[in-house]
Formats: structure tokens, C-alpha cells, sequence
């Protein structure tokens, strides 16, 4: 492996990014952003980055030249975070319509009003449904080994989609902690160059993102949806290649002390750390309760979610956003639906929490461990969805 | 694990000490982890900064509550915030201020051990600025075991550069020059 070095999450990220030979980078530079791009500006600008760096007027623009650039035959970069990804949606959907192998980092931070700058996830539900392939990363090294399998992933032929990598804003992508870097040579060996099916080429003129009737429409989503499901098996060898390189194991759905737990913690990024935390000093206590924490989001990996949930009678779901006026956050929303038909499924207690980097220690995922399993507080069995830590 | 809690204002670089010791543990095998209060940055305002510092990687994704260790960069911190909120009552105070022992048990109403040192004095000697990011590293090394002076020159050069000679040497003069008063 290469060398361990101790630096931001957002510096990690962007080093990671230029080892993967990016052509271009486009990415609207203030807030809300991070250091991602800042420190891939300097890279190109001290020449140890040969990319253009497009610095734009807004990330619908970013997006829209990363779009151009791909289709020409660019390995392409963005990053952005909450309204900046909001402005941007437009061209979220059609960079998966066009099957474009973009990968942006999305620093997953609140949603505003009230203006805030924080960590959740209502930025990352609110691009659920746009095509990406989407992975949560709970660390700074996840961050940077899953540059290297977002392209990988998404440039291979049989897949041909964007990918987006979520990380919690300032939870993460702003701590200073070590990071494994991967030699140059391993990362040509993971990573070969992008080969598009088809470019924007002047001699070989073709036509991309084009009308469609609706005669034609139905079908072209119906392969888009295709691709994403089929997106699995590229998924899992990817992750199987890192594991060869760096020993780490990735998997769609990661699971922590679950045998035997009669109650499951489900959560996605940062969250998970803490958690295994909380879960270590409950199961010392002889508490029977574990972690699950789908990392892949998009597609979403039902098989393997039923069978590492299986055997449990209850399922913690804490969300980080809030589905106004839904059946509870966003993951559980989707986690109970997944369950439904089951002859026997757990029943899922959904906590909202952590909203806006709003403060929640092990001690917060013990006291809402006890509040779903205390018998006598039972009608929190009977609510879709409650929110925790609220100031009365 | 280590956990530290650094006490400071806009602008004085609370955020890059705890940065410089947790680069220095990670440069020795360590894992570490620093990072800042995260709000609007305003120059001058109360900010507070973490650093974990343990033999294993460090999974906690939260504030430090009861720190081992508080640091507090800014003299003028101890009237209006109250710094050695969950020190742990073996744990270490280490203060920017010329004041004397009992002055700052007084304010901090910290029982165990103190380790004090005029930082401003020392910054604006060395670099000609009230800014005590280094030289209160040099203090808080003090209250460490495993991390040396000699294992910040490395993360000083690479922050600093060509004014890392400055700062190394401030925060030499803090590590000698702090005081430390044993637990009552």
C-alpha cells in the first residue's frame, strides 16, 4: 500500500480524485462547498494535476459541463453539497438519462430554511430517485478507496452510469485523520482508462439526449432502470478488486455483531461509527442488538438487507432527513417497504435525528436503544416515526 | 483514547494545533483525529476545537464531552466560557495566561493538574502576533506522553514552511517555560 498520512477527509478526497487522472473538474468553488475542489484547483493550477478546472457561476452550470465533457470522452469530477445539489437537480436527472459516467462527491449537509450549513441527509434523499448509483462512505478512507470504485463502476460498459458518493459534511469531510493512500501502480491496475460506447465526436457525428416520443420513451427508462439493477454484479467485483489490493471489505449492506441480536440499529454514514460504539457497550451489558448499514442506496440491495435483518424482532431505523408529512424518514420509509410481505417481519421503530450536525453520542444511541425495547414506553411501537433529542 | 477539548478565538488557530498534534500521532502509527466546532467562522468569537488521539482507529463521530485534557489558547476565554466543563477531574488544565495558580483554579474551578504559560508574551516575541496556535502545542505537549516536540517539526515544516522556524521555536519556548501546578 501507499503511504498512511494524516490529513482532511476533503484533502484525502481530492488527492484520491487526481490519482484517478481526471480530465475535467467543474464545480461552482463557494458555498456551499468543501475543500474537495479548492484543493483540486490548486493541484491543477501547480501543475501536479493535468485537468481543466472549470470554475463556474453555479452547479446547475458544473453539472451541465461535466455533462458536455463526458460526452466527449472526459473522466469528469464535481462536487457539491444541500442547496448547491438542489440548483443543480435539473441536470442531475439527465446526467443518468444520458448515461454519463460522472462521479461527484456529495458532502451531505441540510437542506435550507432556516439557513443552515450542518450535516443530514435531506440533500442526499432529495436526489434518491435521479439514476445515480449512490454509495454512503463513513469515513475518510472510504471516501477515498470508493473514488477509484465510483469510476471503476460507473465507466464500465455494462453499467455506463454516474456515481455519487455520499460523506457527512463537516462530520467527516472536515476532520483530520489518516488516510491509506494507494500506490499510482495499483490504482492503473484498478482503474483502466475510461472507453466510452460512443462520444461526441466531429468526424463521427452522433446525437445524445435527444427527443424522444412516447413510443420510445417507456423503453429508454426501462433500460436506464435495467442498468442500474444489473449495476450489481459490476458493483460487487469492484469492491472484490479492493479487497485484493488493500484487504478492506465493502459490501452492499455492512452488518456489525448481528448474530444472534434480536434488535437491529439501521443507519447510513457517519452514524455507523458511532453506533458500533454504542452497540459494543450494550452488548457488554448482554443486550442482544447489533448494526446494519446499507451502504449501496442506489441500487438498493433487498436480498441482502432481508437476510442481514433476518432473526431480529426489531429494527432501529435512525434517519438523518425527515419525509414531510411521510411515513416516517426517508430509510425507513424505504426499509419497511422492503420488509412488507414478509411472513414474519421486525417491527421497524424509526427515530429522526441528528439533523443540521445536531449533536448525537453513544450515550444518545443508548437512551434510544432503550426507548424501542423498554416494554412500558410502548406506544413508540404504535407511531410511524418519532424525533429524538427534540428541546422541549 | 486521548480525547482533548482546545478552547479559543476566531482567527487564533485552535483548529490547526489540535491538527498538528493529531498529524504528528499519525506520522508516529498512531490514529488521530482533530476537528473543529463547526459553525460560521467569525475572527475573535469563542470557538472550540477536538483532538482524539488512541493505539486503534477511532470510530466516534461526536463531540468531546469529558475530555482528559483542555486547552485554552486565549486568556481572556477563562471569564466567559466555561472551559473545564467535563474535565475529568484527573484530567489536565492547559492555559494561555499570565495569571497566577489560584487566580485561574478560581475562574476554571479546576482541581487537577495545571499546566500555565504566558503564550501571548511568547507569540508576540516570536512571531510578532498574539496568535498561539503553536506555541500553545508546545504546552499541551507538556501534558502528553507519547507525542515529543520533536515529532511536531515535521507537521510545523509542512504547515508553516518558510515560517515554520518561528513557530517551532515559540512552541520550544512554551514547552519549556510552562509551569505546572500538581492537582490539589
Amino acid at each position: 500500500m501507499g503511504k498512511r498520512r494524516g490529513l482532511e477527509v476533503s484533502v484525502g478526497a481530492a488527492e484520491a480524485v487526481a490519482m484517478a487522472d481526471v480530465d475535467v473538474i467543474a464545480a461552482y468553488p463557494i458555498t456551499p462547498q468543501t475543500h474537495i475542489v479548492e484543493h483540486l484547483a490548486e493541484l491543477v493550477n501547480n501543475g501536479e494535476l493535468d485537468a481543466e478546472f472549470v470554475p463556474v457561476e453555479s452547479e446547475h452550470s458544473a453539472l451541465s459541463v461535466c455533462i458536455g465533457a463526458s460526452a466527449a470522452g472526459a473522466r469528469t469530477f464535481t462536487c457539491t453539497s444541500a442547496q448547491g445539489l438542489a440548483l443543480m437537480n435539473e441536470i442531475v436527472y439527465i446526467a443518468s438519462s444520458m448515461r454519463l459516467p460522472i462521479v461527484m462527491i456529495l458532502a451531505n449537509r441540510s437542506l435550507s430554511a432556516p439557513l443552515s450549513i450542518w450535516n443530514d441527509h435531506s440533500d442526499a434523499m432529495s436526489v434518491r430517485d435521479t439514476g445515480w448509483i449512490q454509495v454512503f462512505a463513513q469515513n475518510g478512507q472510504e471516501v477515498f478507496d470508493h473514488i477509484f470504485f465510483a469510476y471503476r463502476v460507473g465507466e464500465d460498459p455494462k453499467v455506463s452510469l454516474p456515481v455519487m458518493i455520499h460523506v457527512d459534511g463537516f462530520i467527516v469531510t472536515h476532520v483530520i485523520e489518516p488516510v491509506e493512500f494507494w500506490e499510482k501502480e495499483q490504482v492503473e491496475r484498478y482503474l483502466p482508462p475510461f472507453k466510452p460506447i460512443s462520444r461526441l465526436d466531429p468526424e463521427r457525428p452522433v446525437t445524445m439526449g435527444a427527443f424522444a416520443m412516447p413510443q420510445l420513451f417507456t423503453e429508454t427508462k426501462v433500460a436506464q432502470d435495467m442498468a442500474t439493477t444489473q449495476s450489481m454484479e459490476v458493483i460487487l467485483s469492484a469492491w472484490e478488486e479492493i479487497y485484493k489490493i488493500t484487504s478492506r471489505r465493502y459490501r452492499p449492506v455492512e452488518a456489525y455483531r448481528t448474530e444472534g441480536a434480536e434488535t437491529i440499529f439501521v443507519v447510513q454514514g457517519s452514524f455507523g461509527e458511532t453506533l458500533s460504539v454504542a452497540v459494543d457497550e450494550l452488548r457488554a451489558k448482554g443486550e442482544p442488538v447489533g448494526l446494519v448499514m446499507p451502504r449501496l442506496w442506489r441500487p438498493f440491495p433487498f436480498e441482502l438487507f432481508r437476510s442481514a435483518v433476518k432473526g431480529a424482532k426489531n429494527l432501529i431505523v435512525i434517519d438523518r432527513a425527515i419525509s414531510f408529512g411521510g411515513q416516517g424518514g426517508p430509510l425507513a420509509i424505504e426499509l419497511r417497504s422492503s420488509l412488507f410481505g414478509l411472513p414474519a417481519p421486525p417491527r421497524v421503530i424509526n427515530f429522526i435525528c441528528g439533523l443540521a450536525s445536531r449533536d448525537v453520542t453513544v450515550e444518545d444511541f443508548k437512551n434510544i436503544y432503550e426507548r424501542a425495547v423498554d416494554g412500558s414506553k410502548a406506544p413508540v411501537f404504535q407511531e410511524d416515526f418519532q424525533f429524538y433529542g427534540v428541546r422541549s | 483514547m486521548l480525547e482533548v477539548r482546545l478552547h479559543g478565538r476566531g482567527g487564533q488557530g485552535a483548529v490547526t494545533s489540535a491538527e498538528l498534534l493529531a498529524t504528528a500521532a499519525i506520522e508516529k502509527g498512531a490514529y488521530a483525529q482533530a476537528f473543529p466546532s463547526f459553525g460560521p467562522e467569525r475572527r475573535g468569537a469563542p470557538v472550540v476545537a477536538f483532538l482524539r488521539i488512541s493505539d486503534g482507529p477511532i470510530r466516534l463521530r461526536c463531540n468531546i464531552v469529558r475530555p482528559d485534557i483542555v486547552t485554552v489558547l486565549d486568556p481572556g476565554i477563562l471569564r466567559i466560557v466555561p472551559v473545564a466543563s467535563g474535565l475529568k477531574g484527573e484530567g489536565v488544565l492547559v492555559v494561555n495566561s499570565k495569571a497566577d495558580e489560584e487566580e485561574i483554579r478560581e475562574l476554571t474551578q479546576h482541581k487537577g493538574k495545571v499546566v500555565k504559560v504566558d503564550a501571548t508574551r511568547i507569540a508576540l516575541e516570536e512571531l510578532g502576533l498574539p496568535i498561539t496556535n503553536t506555541t500553545m502545542v508546545g504546552a499541551l505537549v507538556r501534558a502528553l506522553e507519547f507525542i515529543s516536540i520533536d515529532d511536531l517539526e515535521g507537521p510545523v515544516r509542512d504547515r508553516f514552511g518558510r515560517l515554520a522556524e518561528r513557530n517551532l521555536k515559540a512552541m520550544k519556548r512554551a514547552f519549556e517555560e510552562a509551569q505546572i501546578c500538581g492537582a490539589r
